[in-house]
């Protein structure tokens, strides 16, 4: 029982310390940012969990398409609906920072914008689904749409904000944020909390993944 | 020994590749040509959007009419090639499946929607530029841009239609599933056009052509790897 579930609880270890460490641990005073910066702690391990499940996503779409094992299909969409909650936290969370330190919920920032976009991706691989009544075909097809969009996803998230001015850190020639704000204390929250909110989000999805499977042996005829 | 036999059989599938692509867009266009429907639509299409726009705006700052020209294109692009999938019948379809490889079929499809919307993002340009009147300061880096909007409307454009006529043939659901997915393209695109009209040295857009070629390099490849699984039924 312990052995398999270890990265639970490491993950619920994780988060505890990152969320009562993040509040408490020392940081750096800086202008415009001061205690905000703490925020670091909650807006950025957010997009990370979200990248990583988008990853398992498209990875087992690609398995889909080799085996035609419908649990593979389960796993990507399954992986999407937890990213797109994460994606939604991590809106939520950068909007509330950005109201402190930029002046704006939404000011017009290539990274806040292809984050939106990258969101509504994901919405219409779920409408996509949502449009075809045969299992098998549906689960082709939206790992043809999974695997097609992923690439632009990345040249969406990654590359455009470093062609164009930003006001995120290490974007459009800003020094990235570990250049000068981030000091040994902070490092020491923050990985665990971007290691600890990627599991939580593994675990999600490997819940709602295992219920999906029950709901399908529920629903075979005996 | 063995590789030499590689290599030779790989020389006679690009042939064989070739030669069905070559056959299957003489048909395309031959089809076309017959028929000039999708043709003369699309055509009247634009034209009749660009003046609306020009009745509703009459005059505007370069900011918008570069938007503009470009949401115009966007829209007539999406009408033109959603009919590249939804026209096929059934039957013709399993046809084609019985005499040509998928690759074949996907890059004769490309290859037609790009010659497609070349022929009519240039008329939509010249009917825009005559009716609006507004300096370009750098024509040929314009025309470099709408040459590689054509392109890139065209790669991503194709496959989105293949998924979309797979899933129900309905228009809004190619809407949904292309916009999110052109964006960033159109994006890169709007600020390529924007640096050509301002007349910038075209050597401020290298980053953004560059990134628009290794896209379309990119789309081009996943459809060419996907596209044998979406045809499969």
């Amino acid at each position: 029982m312990m052995y398999k579930n270890w990265w639970k609880v490491l993950s619920v270890i994780l988060v505890l310390f990152s969320v009562i460490g993040g509040l408490l641990i020392a940081v750096p005073a800086l202008p415009i940012l001061h205690e905000s910066i703490r925020n670091l702690y909650y807006h950025v391990p957010m997009w990370f969990a979200m990248i990583i499940i988008y990853l398992v996503s498209v990875i087992y779409s690609i398995k889909y398409l080799g085996s035609g094992k419908e649990n593979d299909d389960l796993i990507a969409v399954e992986s999407v609906n937890t990213g797109i909650i994460f994606g939604f936290l991590g809106l939520g969370t950068g909007m509330i920072w950005a109201n402190f330190t930029w002046g704006a919920p939404w000011p017009n920032d290539p990274k806040l914008n292809g984050s939106a976009i990258a969101t509504l991706m994901y919405l219409a691989y779920i409408i996509l689904r949502g449009s075809i009544d045969e299992e098998q075909k549906r689960a082709k097809i939206s790992a043809i749409y999974n695997i097609f969009a992923f690439p632009i996803m990345v040249v969406l998230i990654f590359v455009l904000p470093r062609l164009t001015d930003s006001l995120h850190p290490g974007n459009g020639g800003n020094p990235g944020f570990g250049a000068y704000d981030l000091d040994s204390n902070m490092r020491y929250v923050f990985y665990p909390a971007v290691l600890g909110w990627i599991l939580v989000a593994t675990w999600i999805m490997t819940l709602r993944y295992r219920i999906r499977v029950l709901e399908n042996k529920n629903n075979q005829i005996q | 020994m063995f590789s030499l036999y590689m290599s030779f059989y790989y020389l006679c599938y690009c042939m064989i590749l070739i030669k069905q692509v070559k056959s299957l867009l003489y048909k395309e266009i031959l089809l076309e040509w017959r028929s000039k429907y999708a043709f003369n639509g699309i055509l009247l299409y634009v034209i009749s959007t660009v003046f609306v726009c020009y009745l509703s705006f009459k005059t505007t700052p370069p900011l918008v009419w570069n938007a503009l020209f470009w949401i115009i294109l966007l829209f007539a692009a999406i009408n033109a090639i959603a009919k590249s999938f939804m026209q096929e019948s059934k039957g013709r379809l399993l046809y084609y499946y019985t005499i040509a490889s998928p690759q074949a079929i996907i890059i004769s499809k490309i290859i037609y929607n790009i010659l497609l919307m070349i022929i009519m993002s240039a008329i939509a340009f010249l009917a825009y530029q005559i009716v609006f009147q507004n300096a370009v300061a750098n024509l040929g880096l314009y025309l470099i841009a709408v040459l590689l909007g054509s392109i890139s409307f065209s790669t991503v454009f194709t496959m989105i239609s293949a998924i979309a006529s797979k899933a129900g043939n309905n228009g809004t659901l190619m809407a949904i599933l292309s916009f999110p997915v052109i964006i960033p393209l159109l994006m890169l695109i709007i600020k390529l056009s924007k640096n050509a009209m301002d007349g910038l040295d075209p050597s401020v857009s290298y980053d953004e052509i560059g990134v628009l070629c290794l896209i379309n390099i990119v789309v081009i490849a996943v459809s060419l790897l996907l596209f044998p699984y979406l045809w499969r039924d």
